[in-house]
């Protein structure tokens, strides 16, 4: 099959540099939108440029490729930066996601299979992609395929019961080629997440139900790199990478906000965050 | 051949036994309950393609749809209570809202699970099924449309609830029947009332038409099999005739057959309309035969609400 799968050609300075795109993408969308949830999709874009344009085996001229990587965004609020990783690596136009959260959009609030090109599962209620991503690496096992699929978490979330019942199955029928992130930005809308119901010790709950564990700066492109590189090696065990980051990171009034959860920037705001953001270029 | 008891939940897993040899591309999920579900005789065939998940019915719904997205036939099974409500958020926003291709099939539904008690008897499933958009809801009547239905299901693309009883009752329909979902089959002709029913309350209504006919009562009996997409054509086309209406479920009448009905001739075409169901009220434990008469659910009840229905027509004609 012919594909024009995305390249593994990107240096790591560029790579971040595509970060920092999606960033200034996140801004301009929720900004436009005038809601939104800029914080988590901030603290997630270096991960989500090292996936689009590096990690991942896929083509965006052909969503359905049936051998490619998936993707599954169980912290669905973070729709704005899958949506901006989708459209600068070729799924839809960049300028298509000034249209995120309006009327007769494809960008809906929170990521819609069958709607957005290279959305593979709806999501938006917490706790449930892990699950789906389960069910998409049995079907590669039963089918005999070697795709990957990634899935990332956010780390309020996985308060949600349902993720260990994941963690189970995917230990159970030895998915190694199950892949998944949490982004521990330590922080959820009440505030710190050991403040709201404690998740520490969070590597050691992974280990008990049997993943392999990576942890690293979730900031640092080569860590997140070499991180992938690993996990993908797994033959038997699913990996967990819990990827330590900062909600709100790149623009310095956002970085450990907590109400840039759900907030937006107002106009001045966003001026500044788009400023800060372009110095980091 | 109609009349044989037979339990609902044992053509299933014969229907599920073919398709293992049929269709490689159905994978069939359970929650430790496969052998009460049968589901057990797919995993006898494919078990390759029949996955355990043990007591966690969220998780199976976010599986089942992961795989049905991989282009599975995805068959999620355990007892209704669990079914329908332990995991109806997930269905609502991993299956039904992407439209994936799984199929819930639920057993154990309503207040002929008996001994249990409450805890296990589904008499809301219908309702929580039937609200959720691109969900099509199906009750068989007996055994054998449970088979036919079975395979039709398979070869539906699309989210599908379909409820099962525990017991073993009599079929009421024929056994090579072909089952096609939203038709719903007049089983018995009739001009003064129409007994609508649904699941096991069919072969119930049947007797209960028997008995009207000792009144003088010509009673038409209809097994709506499919809850939705709801076959308005085939209840208009009786109640142009009859014009007055019994529906009959093993379910409570709030949300579920009654409430269908209900809506339709509000919209359409006003006739009495009497209600057999549970009255908002859970179930007890007891043997089947008791409940259905403590809860209103025996043929004397539907021929009661058939007369009181026939009454209500006669009122207003005179």
């Amino acid at each position: 099959m012919m594909c024009s799968v995305v390249a593994m050609s990107y240096t790591t300075e560029e790579l971040e540099e595509k970060a920092n795109l999606l960033r200034l993408d996140v801004i301009e969308a929720t900004s436009e939108a005038k809601s939104g949830h800029p914080g988590g999709s901030l603290s997630s874009a270096d991960l989500m440029a090292a996936l689009y344009f590096s990690v991942m085996k896929h083509d965006p001229a052909n969503p359905s490729w049936e051998d490619r990587d998936r993707f599954v965004l169980s912290k669905g609020h973070a729709a704005p930066v899958l949506y901006a990783a989708l459209a600068e690596s070729g799924y839809f136009p960049p300028e298509e996601l000034m249209t995120l959260r309006k009327m007769g959009s494809r960008l809906q609030g929170h990521p819609v299979r069958g709607k957005t090109p290279g959305v593979e599962m709806s999501t938006g209620s917490l706790g449930q992609g892990l699950s789906m991503a389960c069910g998409i690496a049995l079907a590669g096992k039963i089918d005999g395929k070697d795709y990957k699929t990634f899935c990332l978490m956010g780390d309020g979330e996985l308060q949600s019961g349902q993720n260990w019942e994941a963690a189970m199955l995917a230990h159970h029928y030895r998915l190694g080629s199950l892949i998944a992130f949490v982004d521990r930005n330590r922080l959820q809308i009440t505030g710190n997440t050991e403040c709201a119901m404690s998740l520490d010790p969070l590597p050691d709950k992974w280990k008990a139900f049997g993943w392999n564990v990576i942890i690293i700066d979730g900031h640092s492109m080569i860590q997140i790199l070499e991180a992938c590189s690993k996990a993908r090696q797994s033959e038997t065990n699913p990996t967990v990478i819990i990827l330590n980051t900062v909600k709100g990171k790149g623009v310095s009034f956002m970085e450990n906000n907590p109400e840039f959860h759900g907030k937006v920037c107002k106009a001045g705001e966003k001026n500044l965050a788009i400023k800060e953001l372009r110095c980091g270029m | 051949m109609t009349g044989n008891k037979i339990a609902q939940r044992d053509y299933y897993g014969k229907a599920l036994s073919c398709l293992a040899g049929t269709n490689p591309n159905v994978v069939v999920l359970d929650a430790d309950l496969a052998d009460s579900t049968k589901t057990s005789e797919f995993r006898k065939i494919a078990p390759e393609r029949f996955i355990e998940i043990g007591i966690a019915e969220q998780n199976m719904i976010g599986t089942a749809s992961g795989l049905a997205a991989s282009g599975k036939t995805v068959f999620a099974s355990t007892f209704a209570v669990f079914a329908s409500g332990r995991c109806w958020e997930q269905i609502r926003l991993a299956v039904a809202y992407p439209k994936l291709n799984v199929k819930i099939v639920a057993t154990h539904c309503g207040i002929s699970v008996g001994e249990d008690g409450a805890s296990h008897q589904a008499l809301e499933d219908i309702a929580l099924m039937r609200v959720l958009p691109n969900m099509t809801v199906i009750s068989p009547a007996d055994a054998y449309e449970t088979y036919a239905a079975t395979k039709a299901i398979a070869d539906f693309n699309g989210p599908v609830y379909m409820r099962l009883g525990r017991s073993e009752f009599p079929a009421v329909t024929d056994e090579n029947a072909e089952f096609v979902i939203g038709r719903a089959s007049v089983l018995r002709e009739g001009t003064d009332v129409t007994l609508v029913g649904t699941g096991q309350m069919v072969a119930l209504c049947i007797e209960a038409a028997e008995a009207l006919r000792e009144d003088g009562i010509d009673a038409e009996v209809i097994n709506m099999s499919t809850i939705k997409p709801f076959d308005t054509e085939t209840l208009g086309k009786s109640l142009n005739k009859t014009g007055s209406l019994v529906t009959a479920e093993e379910h409570s009448i709030i949300g579920g057959l009654g409430s269908a009905a209900a809506e339709f001739l509000s919209r359409e075409m006003p006739v009495p309309l009497e209600m057999i169901g549970t009255k908002d009220t859970f179930g007890e434990s007891g043997a089947p035969d008791q409940l259905f008469k403590k809860y209103g659910l025996t043929p004397e009840d539907i021929a009661e609400a058939a007369k009181r229905s026939l009454a209500r027509k006669r009122k207003l004609e005179s």
